[in-house]
């Protein structure tokens, strides 16, 4: 606790932001979020939405295996499903962009709960096996159901818009991505602390002491991958849309393990480490390709090792954060924090 | 045994086997309403079992749980706590990495009403909600065990004793009809031993809960009981006031077979 921050009431206690010195830095972020695609160029823009997409799809894995406990590798099929209803939706049948994101949510959550179902009998290891299944299956759906998906060729979407208004370059879809990440961060925020948050936790902790206090197993966890699949599919439709075309080559099994490393690295059980690890995570990939630009310059014909290292990092990332860091970025980001609360008298 | 309207949960002809094991043999009792009631027995004598068997952890191959009326053999473990029935474990069962008032808010679960809706937007309804409950958590149950000083601990960085407090604060906060606890003064110290045995009278009179303990500390049985059960390979062997058990001579038998090294352990 921060020294002579004294608490007189239930709600300050309760509060996300405790002090006035996290409101004012959170107010600081929210100005530099705002003024940043007037100053930002293109290519980091881009990168910025991607990062959207990707907390909000990280949100959505956190709530199901940081906070409930139960493994999914099948995240990408749920935003593949999401991305296809919204995709689908929109050029079959008329709907707008807006109207069909919570279709693509609820589709999403539809498909996470039929897949949740084994999870009331199976458990970890068995689970993710199951998960792993239902990734094959949607994969195999997107590319064979030709009527339907239009197969390898994919679809091309048209930009979302109001009225006139088109969102089409970068600058103005990350208004779109900068709305929804900030409703998905508050929504996710505040479902965990509250009576549904708490049900999530008690049953990754310790299930049969979950039951013995009247939570219904069943229930609780087939709601947690209706809403985790739920962020998937938004972030599934908004990423498709920001693409302007959706392919089955979008959802594979490595964009699965990708989720996974991001909220291990971020870390497991924490909203804030979604967002570090989403960000961390989309990082990387640009990183490597700008490394290989310099590589190019200086040492030419030596570049091409960098961007297929990927998915080496992605697998170095994981095993070193496992061991080292198990709660992740967020952790190292709580000790900062307390080490400049107490400095210079660390005692 | 009485009328049978009398009893606020009854038990009847349970058996239940592991294997070849009996674990409990046509086990039958009642317990009446605002009452302690202690079950004894040696080690393995299914003590335990009979509590697994009320929350429905075990399925008994034969007899009837009846709680109010109702017949709950066959509900669900969370259907059992929702209509009032809260427990302690023998080895504590909390989530080890919440904190104390995280676990003890849990114990609140059936009591709220917010659901993903209300409890996304949380402002309004929901953060009534929450506070009213932390009012009552802060001030009835934290007050009452004493607790307050590790409430923003977490659970499994706290000794042993506190943790079986803790326990009991979330059974608590379930707002139980009946408390089921099971050795809840096991590993403790006179002192604490001497706690545990004052908060349970607290809870049984001011909170108006039917306790059934389940406890190997024969003072504390023998103090605070008002009827008392014993259990032996799974068959009752004995039921009464504890001044009645002490002098049963079918308890003596069981617990050491030797009279006058019995009735030194059972105070008597």
């Amino acid at each position: 606790m921060r020294c002579g921050d004294f608490k007189e009431d239930y709600i300050k206690d309760e509060e996300i932001f405790q002090s006035y010195f996290v409101k004012f830095w959170l107010t600081l972020f929210f100005i530099f979020l705002i003024i940043f695609p007037f100053i930002a160029n293109y290519y980091m823009l881009y990168v910025a939405n991607m990062i959207g997409f990707a907390i909000i799809g990280a949100i959505g894995l956190n709530l199901l295996t940081g906070f409930t406990g139960q493994i999914s590798l099948g995240h990408a099929a749920f935003i593949g499903v999401g991305a296809y209803t919204s995709a689908i939706m929109i050029t079959r049948l008329g709907f707008s962009f807006w109207l069909s994101l919570p279709f693509a949510g609820l589709v999403a959550a539809l498909a996470g709960m039929i897949i949740g179902i084994p999870s009331l009998r199976v458990k970890g290891l068995y689970l993710c096996i199951a998960t792993l299944a239902a990734q094959f299956i949607f994969e195999f759906i997107f590319v064979h159901w030709e009527s339907m998906t239009k197969g390898i060729t994919g679809i091309h979407i048209p930009p979302p818009r109001i009225s006139s208004l088109e969102f089409t370059t970068e600058k103005e879809f990350y208004w779109i991505t900068l709305f929804f990440v900030v409703l998905g961060v508050g929504y996710a925020r505040n479902l965990v602390r509250s009576k549904m948050g708490r049900a999530f936790v008690a049953i990754r902790d310790r299930d049969l002491a979950a039951e013995i206090i009247g939570i219904n197993l069943f229930r609780y966890k087939l709601s947690a991958f209706a809403i985790g699949s739920f962020y998937a599919g938004i972030a599934g439709a908004l990423w498709v849309s920001f693409l302007k075309v959706v392919t089955p080559d979008h959802f594979p099994l490595f964009l699965s393990i990708q989720y996974l490393a991001m909220i291990i690295v971020g870390g497991m059980g924490s909203i804030l480490g979604s967002i570090f690890g989403a960000i961390f995570m989309t990082l990387i990939p640009e990183l490597l390709s700008y490394l290989s630009e310099i590589v190019k310059i200086y040492a030419p014909g030596n570049e091409e090792i960098f961007v297929p290292m990927k998915g080496v990092i992605f697998g170095l990332l994981i095993v070193l954060f496992l061991l080292f860091e198990p709660l992740g970025l967020a952790e190292i980001w709580n000790r900062i924090k307390s080490f400049f609360r107490l400095w210079p008298f660390s005692y | 045994m009485g009328n049978k309207e009398e009893y606020q949960l009854r038990v009847e002809d349970i058996h239940l086997a592991f294997g070849g094991l009996q674990a409990l043999d046509g086990v039958s009792t009642g317990i009446k309403k605002g009452e302690i009631f202690s079950i004894i027995g040696p080690n393995g004598a299914g003590k335990t079992c009979l509590l697994n068997c009320i929350n429905h952890f075990y399925h008994p191959e034969k007899g009837k749980i009846i709680f109010e009326g109702q017949d709950i053999t066959y509900l669900k473990p969370h259907r059992i706590a929702s209509l009032g029935i809260a427990r302690t474990f023998q080895n504590v069962e909390l989530f080890a990495h919440m904190t104390v008032l995280d676990n003890i808010k849990l114990g609140g679960h059936i009591n709220m009403k917010s659901g993903f809706i209300s409890g996304g937007i949380y402002y309004g309804k929901t953060r009534n909600e929450e506070m009213a409950f932390r009012k009552h958590v802060e001030e009835d149950i934290i007050d009452l065990l004493e607790i307050e000083q590790i409430r923003k601990s977490i659970v499994h960085s706290l000794p042993y004793g506190l943790q079986k407090r803790v326990e009991l604060a979330r059974a608590l906060a379930i707002k139980p009809k009946i408390l089921l606890l099971d050795e809840p003064a096991t590993g403790m110290n006179l002192e604490e031993t001497e706690d545990i045995a004052r908060f349970i009278l607290d809870i049984n009179e001011e909170w108006e809960v039917t306790i059934i303990l389940i406890e190997h500390d024969m003072g504390v049985v023998m103090d605070i009981s008002d009827r008392v059960c014993v259990l032996d390979f799974g068959i009752k062997i004995a039921e009464g006031a504890p001044e009645e058990i002490r002098h049963n001579e079918h308890v003596i038998k069981a617990y050491l077979g030797e009279e006058d090294l019995t009735y030194s352990r059972l105070g008597a």
